[in-house]
């Protein structure tokens, strides 16, 4: 599980002062905050409380306003970046799935490693099948995404993107657009994962996973981190009045 | 007397067959039948036409309308692009082609072409020959229309589909051509297919450019055949063979469409 990293002592991700505007609407009111490696940190927040601006600035999906970004330890928010680079080894799990639909389960695991890694068909082949199994999907490999169910698809997605062989993981809202009796098996892939060691950060409203799996967890709202600690201690015996609030009303 | 609605429906139904069957009667005890057999199926000029009438003019029609198409298609799809570009200029530059050979008849490009480019540039000839000028004519014409198609079917793609395929380390122009590009021709797949039809029946509006022997279509053909033998039978010919180019085409679009509403 110890292969040499870059640099190892830099944290996974390290957010610097971030800021990010949409016209006039300020998200992100500066945000300061790291991950180490092999860190799980869940995310939470009242909806509109900028988490999932936060994550998809993490890959530059959206480009911030001012502030720097460092994954382990290079400044992703440089101009001079490969972008493309930089975000093949960060993978992303959404909401919404986000399966390509016009292509199999396969091709939807192999398509970026061939395209972007530039793996061969064979490779990229064996190392999708080695992910399916790994979310219980071996057999799946055929079908088409709309063939497949929501909590299934999901798990389609975290093989795709465990497929590019990433160096972290970013997860937004990975269970809330899933049938209550289907977010458990995503959960379990998510737990599996981070026993092996993966970096997460997780946007999510499942406190039970954050509680048993985080070890940060992060309470965001209106755009700052609230507070941050032990998901225990978060959870258990929030400091602010705003985590209480929002805390009563979810648990 | 007093009918339940139901009955009166009926009733009423009954009527309308009636009336129906009346005028159909008429028609056929009152029409001449043999000037009608002169005027639009003469079996001589029928025979007269077979089989030049498919080898040469059904054939070329198909082959101006399907290059026409495949050009356009190219030409629609480059202009989308264009008009989703984020550079300013190519935007302006798209919309102002779009909104010009939209705007203006099909018969106007097609004159300018074939006569008013030669006028310009004296000496200079559109690659290609006949094909080469009709191609041309018909792809700025349907791929003007085309590229508001295509630039609606890339952006009913959903915003997730760039985003997944960008944070698996895509480029932009790698994601659009693997994964947003083939996900909008499905979407309009329907429209195109009725845009080939359109182009279809204009590749007739070509006999203005003169068309002669080999390279005549199936318009031109039908009008000379009229004029050769003094009857209408040519055109009706004519008439009935774009049918066997639209019509199947027509089916294939409404099912095309039912597996669509199907698939939602």
């Amino acid at each position: 599980m110890t292969e040499p990293r870059l640099e190892h002592s830099a944290p996974a991700i390290d957010v610097q002062d971030l800021h990010k505007s949409f016209g006039e609407n300020e998200v992100l009111k500066g945000i300061d905050f790291h991950v180490d490696q092999g860190q799980v940190v869940c995310v939470i927040g009242p909806s509109g409380s900028g988490k999932s601006t936060l994550l998809k600035c993490v890959n530059l999906l959206e480009q911030p306003t001012s502030g720097r970004i460092f994954v382990e330890g290079i400044e992703i928010t440089d101009p001079d970046i490969d972008v493309d680079k930089v975000r093949s080894r960060i993978g992303m799990v959404f909401q919404q799935f986000n399966l390509f639909p016009h292509l199999t389960v396969l091709r939807n695991l192999t398509i970026a490693q061939q395209r972007v890694r530039g793996r061969g068909k064979a490779e990229a082949v064996e190392i999708a099948r080695r992910n399916l199994v790994k979310v219980g999907l071996a057999e799946r490999e055929d079908a088409y995404p709309a063939h497949l169910s929501g909590g299934q698809q999901q798990r389609v997605a975290i093989a795709r993107a465990l497929s590019m062989e990433p160096d972290m993981m970013l997860f937004d809202e990975p269970t809330s657009a899933l049938d209550p009796e289907l977010v458990g098996d995503v959960l379990d892939v998510m737990k599996d994962l981070a026993s092996e060691g993966m970096t997460m950060m997780v946007v999510t409203h499942e406190m039970g996973f954050a509680r048993e799996v985080g070890d940060k967890l992060v309470f965001m709202d209106d755009g700052v981190i609230v507070e941050e600690g032990l998901p225990a201690d978060v959870l258990s015996h929030p400091q602010h009045e705003r985590t209480k609030s929002f805390l009563s009303k979810v648990l | 007397m007093a009918m339940s609605p139901r009955k009166r429906a009926q009733v009423f139904r009954l009527v309308q067959y009636a009336v129906l069957v009346v005028g159909l009667v008429v028609v056929v005890l009152v029409l001449d039948w043999g000037t009608i057999r002169r005027a639009f199926f003469r079996t001589d000029v029928i025979a007269e036409m077979f089989p030049d009438v498919i080898t040469t003019a059904l054939k070329n029609t198909i082959i101006y309308s399907i290059s026409g198409f495949t050009f356009g298609l190219i030409l629609g799809l480059v202009l989308a692009l264009m008009r989703l570009s984020s550079v300013g200029p190519y935007r302006w530059m798209a919309t102002a082609f779009i909104e010009f050979f939209r705007g203006i008849p099909a018969l106007v490009v097609f004159i300018a072409l074939a006569f008013g480019v030669p006028l310009a540039f004296p000496g200079r000839v559109i690659p290609g020959g006949i094909l080469g000028t009709v191609t041309l004519a018909l792809g700025i014409v349907g791929g003007a229309y085309m590229a508001e198609t295509i630039r609606a079917g890339i952006q009913a793609v959903p915003k997730g589909q760039m985003e997944a395929a960008r944070s698996l380390g895509m480029s932009h122009s790698r994601a659009m051509i693997s994964i947003v590009i083939p996900q909008a021709f499905r979407i309009i797949l329907p429209p195109l297919t009725n845009e080939l039809i359109l182009l279809t029946k204009d590749s007739s509006l070509m006999y203005i450019i003169g068309l002669a022997g080999a390279d005549r279509e199936l318009t031109k053909y039908g009008r000379e055949t009229m004029n050769t033998f003094n009857s209408m039978t040519g055109l009706i010919i004519v008439g009935l063979l774009y049918l066997v180019i639209t019509v199947p085409l027509s089916i294939v679009v409404r099912r095309l469409e039912a597996k669509a509403e199907k698939a939602r």
